[in-house]
């Protein structure tokens, strides 16, 4: 998955995280359910992600996390779908005093699928398949850090790196262990997870069913479907009408009312990490002076916008730093909707009559919308925007590469992306050498606690600079018929686990 | 006829290769690198000439045609550049959709409008003829994607008799389901197509009915539904069928948007996925594929038309 949502309307999707209330509600009635439950039913899942291949470092999409992370293939670490990250194929690991050596020992007694066991040379060669040349994985670059794998015996090896990286189980926890005779995985797999990918018809379905010789639990149910639909009506229709169990994302509020007050239907619903947001070119004037970029802050209703698109769901955010990620804090007070402090701090900038620009506007939903709203809020305080509707295709060449605007709207999708912020060649050019040092120190620390006091210290000053305007952040909206319990909510990074899930008789 | 069968096939050979010339042009000249949409998004400049040089598109443009040409010679629509998969082991599993969803779908609106045209024309002035002429007016008027939805909406979600759209895991091989879920999308088809076709049958025929050999016919004592099954049908099915043979190749083309509707894994989902991810062997397969269907179609056509009309046989001659 590349770090935000791009060209393709299909490259979008909200990732989210649970509202502690609707997941404590998931559980108990999973509890309820727990004896009634048929282990051997198969379970239908609805999906607008197909993969295009099934090979996670050859462009297959997120459709391919959704389908294999956890379920086919394992990681040395998992991403949990409360966001954090623990141990998976990895039984313990070791970091060096200087931070620079990690020693990892695998779990005992794990095969793959085709039978062989797993080794330490199965891993070295998984992780040499992420950073090869030809490789389009989006962990790429971040495992470039990467100095020397070395296998000590069947159960051990070490991990070199060139610099500190306190980020690499979480950076591992993308990279599948595949069996290294495996050869190509496009159209075939074998990984470690407790499913076996029993069948595959492009453009249509996925089955998996469950491996016999799982090191782990034993699935709670006896294989799961994904049918793949190119349109979210087909998906939807295939809900009501039973031919599908879950449908694992709703893009469009409208479709939520068919489901939302029928008592055969559970609507869950999580935070995401999809972040919809107004980027100003920080370079330029008027949005180089911390205190326009605040006083435009104060001067959008985002409640009211959250509303307008996705009625009571969806979240407010303060910062770009969703609630999954560890450095979360509260920052929804920092710049609070106030136009009346918005017109003053203009006119302590140096303009008490306003200023106009071009806001560049995606052509897809929800942008030319929130594009509007921006418009008739800025309007309230004397600032005039000129909205400009361009194709994704542009948007990637005129912003993202040539950096040729003045604010533009877009989503980002990813867990973790504050990192953006400090990078001053990003296309928003923000540039704080403070929250430039924070970020790249926090890679270098010896333990989790100090990266996520550095990277919250980091996420309050970006939320006190104003750096961008973040909207809101998406819901994440999985709907079931209400006999199935046990799916996961949040879909990090697109993931979805399967083997919990449920269907009572 | 058979040298007339020659100079048609030599006639579709020639149509095939400017297309694919045409083809080949126009995939080029489309804005967008595929190597750098194969990427992604932070790719480094090292990372696109590796899809570059991974995928040909590196090479000359008159490089890349000639090894097209060949292959295309040799019925080698090369490898998916996303998915990797041989193109035309794909194109002939989805064919295996659109192909029956097309030929069920005409045959069904041959059957309803044929007589249907006939009638309306022979009542041309009756309420029957009126009201079949108003119906097939508005068919064509309703944009087939909306006619699906209505049947969805009636036949799946309320009576739910038929699924809403899909296709089987299994295919083919789970008959059932496969059968069931082409039901609607046929219909769809079938109900839009035959409103069009209706009206050149009634057409066709109403131009015969008022033919002097009809009226000769008459006139020589034969009844007038006699006279129709003997000389009017005949003389009215030679428009019919070669409006027929284009009907056949929209209808194969527009199953693009009826399969997007009921999520079938046809040639359209194919063809819109491929565009959408800058996948040319896939969009260039698809396209030649149909063009193929297309003019095989038009050379089918004409040659039913020469056995029907002997005057077009005898005036080469």
């Amino acid at each position: 998955m590349t770090f935000m949502a791009l060209p393709l309307p299909t490259a979008t999707r909200a990732l989210a995280a649970a509202l502690a209330a609707s997941s404590a509600l998931a559980l108990s009635a999973a509890g309820a359910l727990a004896q009634d439950h048929d282990p051997d039913a198969v379970i239908n899942i609805g999906s607008l992600y197909e993969p295009q291949n099934l090979d996670n470092t050859a462009g297959a999409g997120q459709g391919i996390n959704e389908a294999f992370n956890g379920n086919v293939y394992e990681g040395l670490f998992v991403l949990t779908d409360d966001g954090d990250v623990e141990p998976r194929l990895a039984e313990d690991y070791t970091i060096s005093e200087d931070g620079l050596v990690y020693t990892f020992t695998l779990k005992d007694g794990v095969t793959f699928h085709s039978g062989d066991p797993l080794t330490a040379d199965d891993v070295k060669s998984s992780i040499e398949r992420v950073v090869a040349e030809n490789s389009a994985s989006s962990r790429k670059r971040t495992l470039a850090v990467i100095e020397a794998i070395e296998v000590l015996d069947d159960r051990t090896l070490t991990v070199t790196l060139k610099s500190p990286s306190i980020s690499l189980p979480y950076n591992l926890s993308y990279v599948w262990i595949v069996n290294d005779t495996a050869g190509d995985i496009s159209a075939s797999e074998d990984g470690t997870g407790p499913y076996v990918l029993r069948e595959w018809r492009r453009g249509s379905a996925l089955a998996l069913v469950p491996f016999e010789g799982y090191w782990g639990d034993a699935p709670d149910n006896g294989g799961v479907m994904f049918q793949y639909f190119t349109d979210a009506t087909a998906q939807n229709n295939a809900l009501l009408t039973g031919a599908v169990d879950i449908i694992t994302s709703v893009q469009s509020p409208d479709a939520l009312s068919q489901f939302a007050d029928n008592p055969d239907f559970t609507v869950s619903e999580g935070a995401s990490t999809t972040k919809e947001i107004m980027a100003y070119n920080d370079r330029i004037a008027p949005f180089d002076d911390p205190m326009v970029r605040s006083a435009l802050a104060r001067a959008v209703d985002n409640e009211k916008l959250l509303n307008a698109i996705w009625g009571d769901y969806g979240t407010l955010i303060g910062s770009f730093v969703p609630p999954t990620d560890p450095w979360y804090v509260d920052l929804t007070d920092v710049n609070a909707y106030d136009p009346e402090s918005a017109r003053q701090m203009l006119a302590e900038a140096g303009y008490e009559d306003g200023f106009s620009f071009t806001l560049d506007t995606p052509d897809y939903d929800p942008h030319p919308i929130v594009a509007q709203f921006v418009q008739n809020e800025l309007a309230n305080v004397g600032v005039d925007v000129k909205i400009n509707i361009i194709t994704a295709n542009e948007w990637y060449t005129k912003i993202y590469k040539a950096q040729d605007f003045e604010a533009t709207l877009q989503e980002h999708v990813n867990h973790r992306d504050i990192v953006f912020y400090g990078n001053p060649d990003f296309y928003w050019g923000y540039d704080n050498p403070e929250v430039t040092r924070l970020i790249a120190e926090s890679e270098n620390v010896a333990s989790i606690a100090e990266q996520t006091e550095m990277l919250t210290e980091a996420n309050r000053i970006i939320a006190e600079d104003a750096a961008s305007m973040w909207l809101y952040l998406y819901p994440q909206i999985v709907v079931s018929t209400s006999n199935v319990t046990g799916y996961p909510l949040n879909g990090l990074n697109s993931q979805f686990f399967v083997s919990d899930i449920k269907k009572a008789d | 006829m058979l040298a007339y069968i020659l100079r048609r096939l030599l006639i579709l050979l020639v149509s095939l290769f400017v297309a694919a010339v045409v083809l080949f042009v126009l995939l080029r000249l489309l804005p967008g690198d595929p190597a750098a949409a194969l990427v992604g998004v932070g790719a480094t400049p090292e990372q696109i000439a590796a899809a570059q040089a991974q995928i040909g598109s590196d090479r000359p443009l008159a490089v890349q045609f000639v090894a097209y040409l060949g292959d295309l010679a040799r019925f080698d629509l090369g490898q998916s550049f996303v998915s990797r998969a041989p193109v035309l082991g794909e194109i002939g599993q989805r064919l295996g959709v659109t192909l029956p969803l097309t030929f069920a779908a005409f045959f069904l609106a041959m059957i309803i409008a044929v007589p249907l045209g006939i009638l309306a024309a022979v009542r041309s002035d009756g309420w029957a003829g009126l009201t079949l002429s108003v119906v097939s007016q508005i068919g064509i008027a309703v944009p087939v994607f909306w006619l699906g939805i209505l049947l969805v909406y009636q036949f799946s979600l309320t009576l739910r008799w038929l699924p809403s759209g899909g296709f089987p895991l299994r295919g083919y091989a789970d008959p059932g389901r496969a059968v069931l879920s082409m039901v609607l999308p046929v219909l769809t088809i079938a109900i839009i197509m035959s409103a069009s076709l209706m009206r050149y049958v009634r057409a066709a025929m109403l131009e015969v009915l008022n033919s002097d050999f009809l009226r000769t016919a008459r006139a020589l004592g034969e009844s007038r539904n006699g006279a129709l099954v003997r000389h009017g049908i005949r003389n009215a099915a030679v428009p019919v069928v070669s409006v027929l043979g284009i009907e056949l190749a929209t209808t194969f083309l527009g199953a693009v948007v009826v399969e997007q509707v009921f999520s079938l894994p046809g040639l359209g989902s194919m063809l819109l996925l491929g565009i959408q991810q800058r996948d040319y062997p896939n969009v260039q397969g698809v396209l030649i594929v149909s063009t193929l269907l297309v003019l095989l179609v038009g050379f089918v056509a004409d040659i039913i038309q020469r056995l029907l009309d002997p005057r077009l046989r005898e005036a080469r001659r």
